[in-house]
């Protein structure tokens, strides 16, 4: 029988030649990645278990990226604590400061997952690596320590459900329509503990960036990963990140699925996910009138340059609503300095954004741009559960970064043609 | 083992922004999360809650990112189980790994808030009122870092044989 891209990698890691749903077992990582906020939990029970060392100190990995530029004493601490455990452990990759950005575009940005790879990271959005061909998923923080310790991990090898793209986008229209449309249809728990797959000519014309997105809100339908086939452009994006060998894998034919969606490209439109839920998916049209205080345009699902660039289209020449903030996050300090370079900032600085430094901030409701009871943003982040951004009666809709630029511009949540 | 505790019962997806706003993620004690533990949907939760209460949920309780924050800051006011329609993945996980028991049974529509209710964790056998339910049996795997005293434990006796 057949296996999925996702089957091949598990039983390569495990050093078998055959998986199936439902198997446990005891795979071995390429990566073990943590962050400000889930590390020093591995830290303490990485003293707990007593071992001299990591087992490889090129492949944990630790962005200290959520309340970057550290926004209080603890969380001060907490960098020191893990600073500290680096410089110990000689860890090499170790982020913070000005290498730091968002964890999720800085990793394959920095060349450190490649196709057919295995990750685990104390981060639920660790599955943003799928988009790369490898397996990637979230967990907590002592399961990191155990991948840290030993270099392995035990797995629950997960069901699959296939989305197969076909046709053609509409304008505006990016990977975050498509992840939300699905997670509309299916809800926020459509893909508990199974693997979502994506395909068709449709998913191989987006830019890795709307596929980083993709892969990105597979957790936000339960889903354990999220991956694509790897093409030309996966290949073409590796290439000088990274001088280790890569393996293409490739889903059978024959391989089985629980779910296979055919989707038509053509029929997304641009797409908003109404609180509190990432599943309350609405198209743009039907939320007119609604105002906005804040926009956020930035965050591991669309900090990226492809975001950045369509959101200074719309923004060109115009100037934010008078009672609406926009910050703009450039996900990490190279997306920082090509969006200085492409002259993007002049664009949001003339419109009266804010640009931000590289950080997680406020997808999380961490700091730099936290909502006041009743207020009301535009996200183009990944969760909108109650107080995320901040105050429990506050409100997020999540969007493209078309709809966020559009939304800042009328103040009020707006499809681009509203504005252009 | 027979635990016994009052119902306090949530929803359907509640998520870890819930159990554990990120505000207060810097914070690593479990005494001081549990403080602000379901805090946005129900701000006295923690000042009511008594020790060996327990949680009843809807589907995909524990959805959203992988904070261990959230069964810490659960267990540290002395909640010992989680009964739900179903579990998220990463909360299911780390729920076993931080000590706290995780029961999947379809018993929301049947229990009330305080009801006192009585779960046999080794038969999975739920009792309250007149009423018995029997939760889905733990995975063998699970059951057996269980057994191990938890995931850390496990890797501890794997190391030092």
């Amino acid at each position: 029988m057949g296996m999925t891209i996702t089957e091949k990698i598990l039983a390569s890691h495990a050093g078998k030649t055959f998986v199936e749903p439902g198997e446990i077992i005891e795979a071995k990582i390429d990566l073990a990645l943590a962050n400000d906020i889930t590390a020093p939990l591995s830290l303490e029970e990485f003293e707990k278990v007593g071992a001299p060392k990591v087992f490889d100190k090129d492949k944990v990995v630790f962005v200290l990226d959520h309340f970057t530029p550290n926004k209080d004493i603890l969380s001060a601490e907490n960098c020191k604590k893990i600073r500290e455990f680096s410089i110990k452990h000689n860890i090499t990759n170790f982020y913070e400061g000005g290498q730091c950005g968002v964890e999720h575009a800085l990793l394959p940005e920095a060349g450190l997952v490649i196709p057919g790879d295995l990750v685990i990271g104390a981060d639920s959005h660790t599955c943003t690596y799928g988009a790369l061909g490898a397996f990637a998923t979230g967990m907590g923080s002592t399961d990191i320590t155990y991948g840290m310790v030993t270099g392995h991990i035990w797995l629950k090898v997960p069901e699959n459900i296939k989305f197969v793209c076909h046709g053609k986008w509409q304008e505006w229209v990016t990977g975050k329509d498509l992840i939300l449309h699905i997670i509309g249809k299916i809800g926020v728990d459509g893909a508990l503990y199974a693997s979502m797959e994506f395909d068709g000519e449709a998913i191989a014309a987006l830019s890795m960036d709307s596929r980083f997105t993709i892969a990105n809100m597979a957790i936000e339908a339960g889903g354990k990963n999220g991956i694509f086939k790897i093409d030309d452009k996966t290949i073409e994006y590796v290439k000088g990140r990274s001088e280790r060998p890569y393996t293409v894998f490739e889903s059978d034919k024959d391989a089985k699925y629980r779910e296979v969606y055919e989707i038509d490209a053509g029929s997304i439109g641009l797409n908003v996910a109404c609180p509190s839920l990432p599943s309350n998916v609405k198209n743009v049209d039907e939320l007119k009138g609604v105002h906005v205080d804040q926009v956020i345009i930035g965050s591991c699902t669309n900090g990226r340059i492809d975001d950045l660039e369509m959101a200074a289209k719309i923004l060109k020449g115009k100037k934010t609503a008078k009672h609406t903030r926009c910050i703009v996050i450039p996900a990490t300090p190279k997306i920082y300095a090509e969006a200085l370079r492409r002259g993007l900032f002049e664009i949001f600085l003339e419109a009266e954004c804010i640009i931000s430094p590289p950080t997680c901030g406020p997808c999380l409701g961490g700091h730099m741009g936290i909502l006041a009871k009743g207020e009301r943003a535009v996200a183009t982040t990944n969760r909108n559960f109650i107080g995320r951004m901040g105050h429990p009666e506050s409100e997020v809709y999540l969007s493209g970064p078309a709809v966020a630029a559009a939304s800042a511009i009328k103040g009020e949540i707006a499809h681009p043609r509203e504005v252009l | 083992m027979i635990l016994k505790g009052r119902v306090w019962k949530f929803g359907d997806n509640i998520d870890t922004d819930i159990i554990i706003p990120a505000r207060y993620l810097a914070l690593t004690d479990p005494k001081a999360l549990g403080e602000h533990c379901m805090e946005p949907l129900a701000p006295n939760f923690s000042k009511e809650v008594k020790p060996g209460d327990i949680i009843v949920g809807g589907f995909n309780f524990g959805c959203g990112s992988s904070r261990e924050h959230a069964p810490l800051a659960i267990s540290a006011l002395g909640i010992p189980l989680i009964i739900a329609k179903s579990f998220a993945r990463i909360f299911y996980r780390n729920g076993f790994n931080k000590g706290l028991a995780l029961l999947e049974a379809d018993i929301w529509e049947d229990v009330e808030d305080g009801d006192i209710i009585e779960v046999d964790l080794s038969s999975g056998i739920i009792t309250w009122k007149d009423k018995q339910a029997k939760a889905k049996p733990i995975p063998p795997f699970m059951q057996e870092l269980i057994n191990a005293g938890g995931l850390i434990n496990y890797l501890k006796r794997k190391l030092g044989g």
